[in-house]
């Protein structure tokens, strides 16, 4: 019994990774962690420690390849922004080792941002993406995807979303793999990316086009199936097509039905579900990617339905209940549920220091007016809710820093950041540099709960050293203090955060108290 | 190639045969309703049936609302999400969150709950009132899980009180279930094991009238 990212971890070991690197994001921590728990990783000596973000874990993972080894990087799809231009220019180096960039996308926003839909930048660097329907498909993917990608000397996508990544299923194990020898590149130019190298190895890319395009209509992933009914054809990406699944089982259904699960669109199959039924219905766990090619834009063709026209939801997450709907069945919900049923948004845990931070904080913006906390993505971010109320902004990892100082530099005043340690690290150095070769004044508070609490408590990689490296950037050491953010000491670090106000230049208060959840565990 | 019909023939033919469980497991982040899912997931697999187990990891576990989907039976399962109206039984072990997934419930579907709230928002309403909101549901068993759980020692296993007073509704045998719980306790050793069975067999007595 596996969940799905489960299943990416220990098909990517039976595949002889060498190594495996990410940062932790909902949802696609777990792929890692299953790693880092398996025997089989210890034994074989395979490569999996949490990377400072997804670029340095993408850019790791490539270099890993370049040796000759298969490596995967995994991460939210958030986490593909930030790596985008090591992933972007992967696709024109090619690669050595076998290489899967897996990427678990968050449609309905259950613990992200945005829902943005990763087949668009697999279709941007123009690589195969593999889209799995269900657990075991995405085992058998991994072995497949890195045969794929050492066959054409590309990386290759595997995306699923939320649903998938966090559901168990059995899964059939295949074979177990050798770990490959270390063997340099042939072409000691194809990682070079000077512009006569880069012009070559896109062309290089253009080439394999047709080639991969004909590896997706020949692939046993994707698969059209006849019908009798050709008023309606219905093409499944990934997990739509196992909602699809269980509305045929439940329904007579006599459709022609084309599943996709491995990309670029396979063109032959869907001329021919095209030629054949009067309109098609698009289904997909994610944006209407798909939908969008076929219905084309002077086009406009209207025979196309999915989330475009309302057949379905134009935004969240897929679910079988929008499959059945759109294909006509009636749906039959159970009550709703009475008024006595509340909300009950996720909070912070009793006794966690952000609270006695952000009560602190609170005395602050009691004095100098709302409006000035900018703010980061964490446990910390739960300080936007009340009773606090505490925080103005949460953009993307490191912009809080980046924000304040913007603010800063147009006037505003006090202008206070909030961020975690793992964010700090993450992306928020590189922002505090700006600030402090600028001078820009701003008062940045660094939640340190000495861990990456949000995601289930993974290492955070500059536990015990946050002083030093904000030195190092240039912090002035009399501008860099460290609170105890306990009840107890309320008063006085209220005053300290004045002070630190009062300072025009850059200032660091760390505010340091263990995660009690990591605490409890360390206990257990 | 109709394999989409053939399949559905199959189904028909076969449909008297059908064993099937389709649960829902609500409650509050960090209270282990995965525990929960595990021991009928661990009983559903030393019965060969075919499982999916849908969870929530996330924002939602820091004291948020959060619910698994588990779904037994001895056919092929294909959506890990329970279709609206289709759930079989919602186990709780918080009483509003019994109430939260009502329109996956199935007509005859029945509603499992524990009675002891967890109040961690400020609008929490009246107890009694959710009480007799879940007493209006045709299917319901209304157990004080916490209260049995500290009569055996500690209110940790109040979710195996509510599992056991569940378990008439789901189609797998007691002594399945029991064994599933075996082994998903057995490496916290045998004193921890008996004392979670001891709590199961107390919710099972608890719904020994109802079916
Ligand atoms: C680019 C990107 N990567 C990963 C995430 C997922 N994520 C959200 S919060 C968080 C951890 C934050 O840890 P920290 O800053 O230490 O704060 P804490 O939760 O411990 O308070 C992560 C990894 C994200 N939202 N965006």
């Amino acid at each position: 019994m596996l969940l799905g990212d489960e299943a990416v971890a220990q098909a990517a070991l039976d595949a002889g990774i060498s190594g495996i690197y990410a940062y932790p994001g909902t949802p696609s921590t777990e792929i890692m962690e299953y790693v880092q728990r398996s025997r089989k990783a210890a034994d074989e000596n395979v490569f999996c420690q949490w990377s400072a973000n997804e670029k340095t874990a993408m850019e790791a993972a490539l270099g890993m390849s370049y040796t000759g080894k298969r490596s995967m990087v995994c991460m939210k799809h958030v986490g593909l922004n930030v790596a985008a231009d090591a992933f972007m220019n992967s696709a024109i180096t090619g690669i050595n080792g076998g290489f899967i960039v897996t990427v678990a996308d968050d449609p309905s926003m259950h613990s992200s941002q945005n829902e943005q839909d990763s087949r668009f930048y697999g279709k941007f660097a123009m690589i195969p993406i593999l889209e799995p329907s269900n657990q075991q498909e995405i085992y058998d993917m991994v072995f497949y995807g890195f045969e794929l990608s050492e066959r054409y000397k590309v990386p290759v996508m595997m995306r699923f979303t939320t649903r998938l990544a966090h559901s168990r299923s059995a899964v059939k194990r295949g074979g177990s793999l050798k770990q490959k020898k270390l063997a340099l590149p042939s072409d000691p130019k194809q990682f070079i990316l000077l512009p006569a190298i880069a012009r070559q190895r896109y062309k290089n890319l253009l080439s394999l086009q047709a080639s991969l395009e004909k590896e997706s209509e020949n692939s046993r992933f994707n698969k059209l199936f006849d019908g009798p009914d050709k008023s309606t054809g219905f093409i499944a990406c990934g997990l739509a097509y196992n909602y699809l699944r269980e509305v045929v089982s439940e329904n007579s259904l006599d459709n022609p039905i084309l599943k996709i699960t491995h990309y670029p669109l396979p063109l032959a199959m869907i001329k021919k579900i095209s030629s054949e039924c009067d309109r098609l219905i698009i289904l997909e766990d994610g944006y209407p990617l798909v939908e969008e090619m076929l219905r084309g834009y002077p086009e406009n063709d209207k025979r196309i339905m999915g989330r475009l026209d309302g057949t379905l939801p134009r935004d969240g997450e897929l679910n079988p209940d929008h499959v059945a709907g759109a294909a006509g069945f009636d749906v039959k919900q159970g009550p709703v549920p009475p008024p006595v049923v509340k909300n009950r948004p996720p909070s912070l845990c009793k006794g966690c220091g952000h609270i006695d931070m952000f009560n602190a904080l609170k005395e602050i913006i009691d004095e100098y007016g709302p409006g000035r906390v900018f703010s980061d993505i964490g446990c910390y971010t739960l300080g936007a809710l009340p009773p606090f109320n505490a925080i103005n902004s949460c953009v993307d990892m490191g912009a809080s820093v980046t924000m304040a100082k913007g603010a800063a530099d147009a006037g505003l005043h006090p202008s206070i950041c909030v961020i975690g340690d793992s964010t700090f690290t993450h992306s928020g150095m590189t922002g505090l540099l700006d600030a402090v070769n600028d001078q820009s004044s701003v008062t940045i508070i660094i939640a340190d709960n000495v861990t990456t609490g949000m995601t289930g408590g993974q290492k955070s990689s500059a536990a015990g050293r946050i002083e030093n490296i904000c030195n190092g950037i240039g912090v002035k050491s009399s501008h860099i203090r460290v609170i105890n953010p306990l009840k107890k000491y309320h008063n006085e670090n209220v005053a300290l955060i004045k002070e630190e106000i009062d300072y025009r230049g850059v200032s660091v208060i760390i505010a340091r108290r263990e995660c009690i959840q990591a605490m409890k565990k360390k206990r257990k | 190639m109709y394999t989409g019909h053939e399949e559905k023939k199959k189904v028909d033919k076969n449909k008297y045969l059908l064993m099937k469980t389709d649960i829902i497991i609500a409650g509050v982040g960090g209270q282990g309703i995965l525990s929960i899912a595990a021991c009928i997931g661990m009983a559903a697999l030393e019965n060969s049936m075919h499982i999916k187990q849908s969870e929530v990891h996330g924002m939602s576990q820091r004291g948020g609302a959060v619910q698994s989907h588990l779904r037994i039976s001895d056919r092929e399962i294909f959506s890990d999400l329970i279709p609206l109206g289709k759930a079989d039984l919602i186990i709780s072990v918080e009483p509003m969150e019994s109430l939260r997934y009502l329109p996956w419930i199935a007509k005859d579907g029945w509603v499992v709950s524990n009675t002891t709230p967890v109040k961690n928002i400020k609008d929490y309403p009246d107890t009694e009132e959710i009480i007799k909101s879940i007493k209006l549901l045709e299917n319901h068993v209304i157990v004080d899980a916490d209260k049995i759980a500290r009569e055996i020692g500690s209110p940790i296993y109040s979710n195996m009180v509510v599992l056991g007073a569940a378990a008439r509704f789901i189609n797998l045998k007691h002594e399945n279930i029991e064994s599933g719980i075996r082994a998903i306790f057995a490496r916290k050793g045998s004193e921890i094991t008996a004392r979670n069975l001891e709590a199961f067999n107390a919710g099972w007595q608890l719904s020994a009238n109802i079916k």
